[in-house]
């Protein structure tokens, strides 16, 4: 209780009293104000609910497949939690006596037979199932493009690079996820996989004997594996992973949601919508819509009818086996990588047909990932922060590059199909799987220059728009009796929107000896940072600036005038350091001299 | 938070804009010749936010009594299918089968429950939307963003109290606490990894090399070639030309793991036309054209369960290695190194088949301690 103090000091015992009791929120409280009265007095979380509640969301349908991955998890999570009342991880063999009649007769495991009890026994359970396998692919899909997303609008650039590890992470952890929970019901298609994943544990050198042995618990399929997965599938990765998420999104928070460029929008500020109340609506129900379509397609298209498959049986095996579409590329790998790469060397077996492919290739990949904010943070030298997207087609190199990494992974996915592609075209097999090892390494360099080409294009597109604004349709006819369609020219806020970006230019060596003729310790590093940067931004467009546009406006009459202002921005595209070719904005100068008549008369008209 | 200021003067300032501020190295190409001509800066300015356009509900009461209308009755309709999900979770029969266009036939009660419940989702999630787009407040707010970094003074501090810490401690003035600390923490997790790693399972020790045809019965006799999975023995007359039959060992049921002893001993057994086997040691293994192979690919250990009666292949449904029946079973194509063991097997005085010995190889996958 209060003392008497300065403030009060002139009122009498009654009057303090009194005011005790006006503590609570007068009006709009009510029993809401009264909870939430009493939960902040004991915890203050008044101001940090107020902070939270006031932060501001940019709106982009991009943003959305982070959200979707989230919810998805989410679904998981509580679906998951409804199997384990049902499913029984244990490999112990017992005759179905069930239901469902073609089984009757068969020796099954436990976990096999509570799977298809699930199924076609427990009223609703199907539908559980079915939400959780579908919300797993969902989850799955939508992380890809959310990591696509974040990659080609550059939101992985300083501050983002944790976030970026972070995601990386959990894209690899969900893969396992997926994989152990496919397993888990012992069917015969999940159990050969199963027996193919300790055939990659083998590959390993030195411990790969040991490892499947541990893992397993003795020989395949020995009576530990199912329930081992169990506690992983449940317990283990899902702890990892949820913590994880939580670490994702509170980052997200901290860092407050990057935006796409647009009038308004900087690197300081974050234009969006509170989270209260539009943000909270939008969100919560996009999880119902989610949580809606996922049951929809779970109720409507069958996935995983394992009771149709069969329970796991060590010596059979179905054409066509192929893991869940999400281990797809890594299947490929296996079945693209020729047989001489296994070899005997110093007494012991080096079986990288199968380590390059099963045990290296995602450990690889994801390093090439976790590693790219770095070198192009080096390469361009930008040690900023960076809130505002960039648009895919301002960077053309590392739209290319993505776009690669997106065709080898797509080349690998297809490989995992090569047998349904040989008989669904009548092609031979070894024809087949010879073309995709070539497409493996030429697809992603022609990918790689095609998408550079298309970015630039659609970059120039931009500066014609910008210095000549958008065709109208209709034609108009000069003086002199030429014809030609009338442009309207961009307001500045659809201008800003194109003319905001920055282009990125080389960065040239410094010199290698300094003037006492030592040759400096960064000197190969620098060469190659030069050479990368190169790479990165020879080719480039810059964007339109002020007196571009100016001399754009400049009409026909003063071709002369032209000229200097020409020269003047062709050095610019060109300074000195690399040799003078022409590329970027000297183009597009070319370009707007063809454009300047219809221009300046359009102005007339 | 701030709303952002609309600059008019956009073209008319002559300032760096904050991007050639920022001092990284593209600053150091100038950019001057453009700068001069005609007083035009150098870069465009940001116009600022686009003025508000308000929507129909902001401002029409009628307007905004349809939107009201239509949340509810998206809201109405996930009631209403949520009542339909109960009803159909007692009143739909667990066997009752129905054909829906498109789908096929299909078990009417996880339709049912997953139409009803999806609906009862949705519509709840699309009514917020709804809500959200058309009624709620639609201006955009701005919030400031402000450096990541802490203030210098913050670092300074966090480093002191750290250095003070370290100091308080006296780690750097008594090295044996240092050193024996740092042991003592290196090493305390060894009994934990020990415990895990030690117990989870057994040695590989011979597993990985031997099968159940290493052994003999028990009553020293060599194990007889049994069907797969009737377990019946297979004589040598039932085997004719181009027929293929999948084996296990006799007595393979009697074992500790049934099914790690199948994984490791199954076997195919074909008969081809003796004249088409072109090597010597597979004939010599095999019997009148009979011939038995490891069924386990050397790839990652599927079953190599497709057989190509015209081109004598064997293929693996797995990765599609294919093995050549007529030479061996090397690989003539895909990602396996080796070409599948084969099991010498002759024939019993009762006429039924059985192997000679184990294979003389390991069978399977390649792993690391196989020479
Ligand atoms: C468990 C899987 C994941 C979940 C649930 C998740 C969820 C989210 C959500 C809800 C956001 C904010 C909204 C958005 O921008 O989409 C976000 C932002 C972000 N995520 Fe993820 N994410 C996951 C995986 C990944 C992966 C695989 C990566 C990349 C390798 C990644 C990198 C990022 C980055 C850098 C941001 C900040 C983006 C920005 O502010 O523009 N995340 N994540
Ligand atoms: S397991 Fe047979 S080809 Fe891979």
């Amino acid at each position: 209780m209060t003392t008497l103090n300065e403030d009060t000091s002139g009122r009498s015992a009654d009057a303090l009293r009194a005011d005790d009791t006006t503590e609570a929120p007068t009006g709009n409280g009510g029993a809401i104000g009264g909870v939430a009265n009493w939960v902040d007095e004991r915890t203050g979380a008044a101001k940090g609910v107020r902070f939270l509640m006031k932060k501001v969301f940019p709106d982009h349908w991009s943003f959305m497949l982070g959200e979707i991955a989230m919810y998805s998890l989410i679904i998981v999570l509580i679906t998951g939690t409804f199997l384990t009342f049902w499913f029984v991880p244990s490999m112990s063999e017992s005759v179905y006596n069930g239901p469902y009649v073609p089984l009757r007769g068969i020796t099954m495991s436990d976990a096999f037979k509570s799977t298809v009890d699930i199924s076609l026994d427990v009223r609703g359970g199907l539908l559980i199932r079915q939400i959780h396998h579908w919300s797993a692919l969902i989850f799955i899909v939508a992380i890809m493009l959310h990591m696509f997303r974040v990659f080609f609008t550059g939101a992985f650039r300083k501050p983002r690079e944790i976030n970026w590890i972070i995601g990386l992470v959990l894209s690899m952890l969900v893969l396992v996820e997926g994989f152990i929970g496919y397993s888990l019901p012992d069917d015969v298609l999940s159990g050969t996989g199963v027996r193919a994943a300790q055939g990659f544990m083998l590959s390993i050198p030195i411990v790969g004997s040991y490892i499947a042995y541990f893992l397993f618990g003795g020989g395949f399929p020995g009576t530990a594996i199912i329930p081992r997965f169990f506690t992983i599938h449940v317990l283990l990765l899902p702890a990892i992973i949820v913590g994880l998420f939580t670490a994702h999104i509170i980052l997200v928070m901290v860092h407050k949601h990057t935006q796409y460029p647009g009038p308004g929008k900087t690197d300081k500020n974050v234009v969006g919508f509170p989270l209260m109340p539009v943000y909270t609506a939008k969100a919560g129900g996009f999880f119902f819509v989610v949580f809606g379509v996922t049951a929809l397609i779970a109720g409507l298209v069958t996935i995983d009818p394992i009771w149709m498959y069969g329970p796991y049986e060590p010596t059979m095996i179905t054409a066509g086996s192929q893991p869940d579409w999400f281990m797809g590329f890594a299947d490929g790998a296996l079945r693209l990588l020729p047989g001489f790469l296994e070899f005997t060397l110093l007494g012991h077996t080096w079986s990288f047909n199968v380590m390059l492919g099963a045990i290296l290739l995602i450990p690889i990949l994801w390093t090439l990932m976790g590693v790219y904010p770095f070198v192009e943070s080096w390469v361009t030298g930008d040690k900023r922060e960076h809130h505002v997207l960039d648009r895919p087609r301002n960077v053309p190199t590392r739209t290319g590059l993505g776009m690669a990494a997106i065709a080898f992974y797509a080349v690998l996915f297809g490989a995992a199909g090569n047998d349904i592609i040989a008989i669904k075209l009548h092609l031979s097999i070894d024809d087949i799987t010879n073309t995709l090892r070539i497409m493996l390494v030429a697809a992603p360099v022609i990918v790689f220059w095609v998408t550079k080409r298309v970015c630039l294009s659609l970059q120039r597109k931009d500066r014609d728009l910008v210095l000549h604004g958008k065709e109208t349709g209709r034609i108009v006819r000069t003086a002199e009796g030429r014809f030609f369609e009338a442009h309207e020219p961009l307001d500045e806020y659809e201008r800003w929107r194109l003319v905001s970006f920055e282009a990125h230019r080389p960065i040239a060596a410094p010199a290698e000896t300094d003037e006492n003729g030592v040759r400096s310790k960064t000197a190969s590093a620098d060469r190659t940072r030069a050479r990368l940067s190169q790479f990165f931004f020879n080719d480039r467009i810059e964007p339109v600036t002020p007196l571009e546009l100016a001399a754009a406006h400049h009409d026909g009459q003063a071709d002369e005038a032209l000229a200097p202002l020409e020269a003047a921005a062709l050095e610019d595209a060109h300074p000195g350091e690399f040799g003078g070719h022409l590329h970027g904005g000297a183009e597009e100068i070319e370009e707007h001299n063809a454009y300047a008549h219809q221009q300046g008369s359009d102005d007339d008209a | 938070m701030t709303t952002p200021s609309n600059p008019s003067d956009k073209e008319s300032s002559v300032t760096h804009d904050s991007t050639s501020e920022a001092g990284d190295d593209r600053a150091l190409v100038s950019l001057e010749h453009r700068e001069g001509s005609d007083n035009l800066p150098e870069r465009f300015q940001d116009p600022g936010l686009p003025a508000h356009i308000h929507r129909a509900g902001d401002s029409d009461e009628a307007a905004a009594r349809r939107y009201e209308r239509q949340v509810a009755a998206l809201f109405a309709i996930s009631m209403f299918a949520t009542v339909l999900f109960v009803v159909s979770y007692f009143a739909v029969g667990n066997d009752t089968v129905v054909s829906l266009p498109i789908i096929g036939r299909t078990m009417a009660l996880h339709v049912s429950l997953g139409v009803t419940l999806g609906m009862s989702l949705l519509c709840i999630g699309l009514g917020a939307i709804h809500w959200a787009k058309t009624l709620m407040p639609d201006t955009e707010v701005v919030e400031e963003r402000h450096e990541l970094r802490s203030p210098d003074e913050a670092r300074e501090g966090a480093v002191k109290i750290l250095a003070d810490g370290l100091e308080g401690s006296q780690l750097k003035r008594r090295p044996l606490i240092k050193y024996t600390l740092g042991g003592a923490l290196g090493l305390f997790a060894i009994p934990l990894g020990l415990q895990l790693v030690g117990s989870l399972g057994p040695l590989p020790h011979t597993d990985l090399e031997t099968t159940l045809w290493d052994s003999k019965l028990p009553g020293g006799k060599p194990r007889r070639l049994m069907r797969d999975p009737d377990g019946t023995a297979i004589r040598l007359s039932d085997v004719t030309l181009g027929s293929v039959f999948h084996v296990l060992p006799e007595g393979i049921d009697a074992t500790p793991d049934p099914n790690n002893e199948k994984l490791k001993a199954a076997v195919i057994l074909i008969s081809l036309q003796e004249n088409l086997i072109k090597s010597a040691r597979e004939r010599k293994w095999g019997v009148d054209g009979v011939v038995a192979y490891s069924k386990i690919c050397t790839h990652v250990g599927c079953p190599v369960g497709l057989y190509e009666q015209t081109t004598h292949h064997l293929l693996c449904p797995c990765h599609q290695s294919t093995f050549d029946l007529t030479e061996d079973c090397k690989v003539i194509f895909g990602p396996a190194k080796r070409a599948l063991p084969q099991l010498k097997i002759s024939v019993d005085d009762e006429g039924y088949l059985v192997a000679d010995h184990g294979f003389d190889q390991p069978v399977g996958p390649s792993f690391w301690e196989r020479a």
